[in-house]
């Protein structure tokens, strides 16, 4: 049987791991397992390693990744862990990552849809009308249109004055 | 400080207030959380930062029209008592109740208008109305909220919204709410499949008192619970929709007890007749239950010539710290106990029994 991950060696290391009511199987050559730090098997989620996330390690610290901390307020993962609050606004760019699961499994969506203070309503209203030229750029580009890309290419300009870099980003 | 007592409207006037559908609806509420850009939230933020949020928070809302001659005042300038009060009122949470020093209250005089300085956020402001008016009163915070934007920065993000202390209320930090009384529901012991049904469709019910409170006198507080990837209108509407269905529940819950079981409907008002116009001694947890049931008579026209706002005042006199601001000296729960059953039996002389033929 072949390793799963190098696809060279053949696998002496099976895996079994049963969620809910599915059931994933995982054959892996020493060296690959190794690698992967399954050296106990209870300690790993299989879909973290398959999908190559590493998400529970992010969410835990003590799993040997470096502690990030807010570089604004100095507030940490386990700070969260602890809370279930963060520290200040900024912090939501620090833990982006690790907050993304988070919020999918709480709301509707992770992209807010609603209100916005009147003075970014403006820039946010441009910064979505650049998404969608930049988009139809890209399209036009590979249609070879062109004469439309032209277009669009100079309408994207016009309107790259009006958005703030920061906000572009 | 101002008196909060003479600013504060009399639980007799509070009772009077009307709204549509009251009869189900006790009072709607919407409230939003706001947060300031590069501050910390109150949670993490340390007490000089606190304070100076609030000296820059408090003077931006009592400077806006709406909130001309409004209650402003820091939480440590307050009685235990008093934060205790305005729990009752439902004009501050349990959890801004326990704050002090660089947090704060600002209140309008008709109570419509309740802003929360440094609670969970640095900003929690919310639109009170009678009745079911959730839209209306959406429409009212969405005013007041866009006229404070302009005098302070809000911490918002294209991505994530409006920024908030809890990732639960991240996005619009919208919570529509409104407060169902219920008891139909409960005796025809429907209460349980609706409230999971109402669960299912991403909205919380919770007790009198918001989170990890129970239902009282049978009033329940529904709310959204999501904030993020819908707009605050959807939501309102959402929840107008889910609502409308409840109150429809509940009147045919009403009228199917009385056909098919009017004996239990009667027997639960006569029996809450009898204590509280007799009592010498009961709790406010019994006066609550007690009371819900006088008042389903009351909606059920058991009690001919007695107002609703006579139990509704009562909900609200016979509630610990309402309780105690009556009286001069500070009681033990027992002698409150007495104090409360002597003023109910009081207040309830007037009223027959229930006719019941």
């Amino acid at each position: 049987m072949q390793c799963c991950v190098c696809k060279e060696k053949s696998a002496t290391v099976h895996l079994t791991q049963i969620v809910g009511e599915k059931m994933q199987k995982l054959d892996l050559c020493e060296d690959c397992a190794k690698a992967k730090g399954i050296n106990d098997p209870t300690s790993f989620a299989m879909a973290d390693l398959m999908l190559g996330l590493g998400a529970s390690q992010e969410l835990d610290p003590t799993a040997g990744t470096v502690e990030i901390k807010c570089p604004r307020c100095g507030f940490s993962q386990a700070d969260f862990k602890k809370s279930g609050r963060l520290g200040c606004p900024e912090c939501y760019q620090t833990f982006a990552e690790g907050l993304s699961g988070l919020l999918k499994s709480m709301h509707k969506g992770t992209r807010h849809t609603g209100k916005a203070p009147e003075a970014l309503r403006q820039s946010r209203d441009n910064l979505d009308r650049l998404k969608t030229l930049q988009k139809k750029l890209a399209k036009a580009v590979e249609i070879e249109d062109y004469e439309l890309a032209a277009q669009l290419r100079d309408e994207i300009k016009a309107l790259a004055g009006v958005v703030p870099a920061k906000a572009a980003k | 400080m101002k008196d909060l007592h003479a600013f504060l409207i009399s639980p007799a006037e509070a009772a009077q207030q009307h709204g549509p559908n009251d009869r189900i609806v006790m009072s709607s509420r919407v409230r939003l959380a706001r947060n300031l850009r590069g501050a910390s939230f109150p949670g993490w933020a340390k007490k000089p930062e606190r304070v100076k949020i609030l000296e820059t928070v408090m003077p931006a809302i009592s400077s806006l029209p709406e909130m001309a001659d409004s209650f402003a005042e820091a939480m440590d300038d307050f009685t235990a008592l008093d934060k205790q009060i305005l729990v009752e009122r439902h004009l501050i949470s349990r959890e801004h109740a326990a704050k002090n020093v660089g947090s704060g209250l600002v209140l309008n005089r008709a109570e419509t208008f309740s802003v929360m300085i440094n609670e969970e956020d640095h900003l929690r402001m919310q639109a009170l109305r009678p009745g079911f008016q959730i839209r209306e009163a959406w429409m009212a915070i969405d005013r007041l909220d866009s006229a404070l934007e302009k005098k302070l920065e809000y911490a918002f993000d294209n991505e994530f919204g409006y920024l908030t202390a809890c990732p639960t209320n991240l996005g619009t930090g919208i919570r529509v709410s409104a407060m169902l009384h219920l008891p139909g529901l409960v005796l025809s012991e429907q209460i349980n499949p609706i409230i999971q049904s109402v669960n299912k469709l991403g909205l919380a019910v919770r007790g009198l008192y918001g989170e990890g409170t129970e239902a009282l006198g049978n009033v329940f507080q529904v709310s959204n619970q999501m904030t993020l990837g819908e707009t605050e209108t959807a939501i309102v509407e959402r929840l107008e929709k889910v609502m409308s269905q409840i109150i429809e529940h509940e009147e045919n819950a009403q009228q199917t007890l009385l056909e098919k079981k009017p004996k239990v409907v009667f027997n639960h008002i006569g029996r809450a007749y009898g204590i509280l116009a007799n009592a010498h001694s009961i709790s406010s947890k019994e006066t609550m239950n007690q009371l819900s049931f006088l008042r389903l008579g009351v909606d059920l026209g058991l009690f001919p010539g007695t107002n609703r706002a006579l139990v509704d005042e009562l909900f609200l006199t016979t509630q610990p710290a309402h309780l105690q601001k009556q009286l001069s000296d500070k009681l033990s729960a027992e002698e409150r106990d007495l104090v409360r059953a002597d003023m109910v039996r009081d207040r309830l002389k007037d009223v027959g029994r229930p006719v019941t033929k």
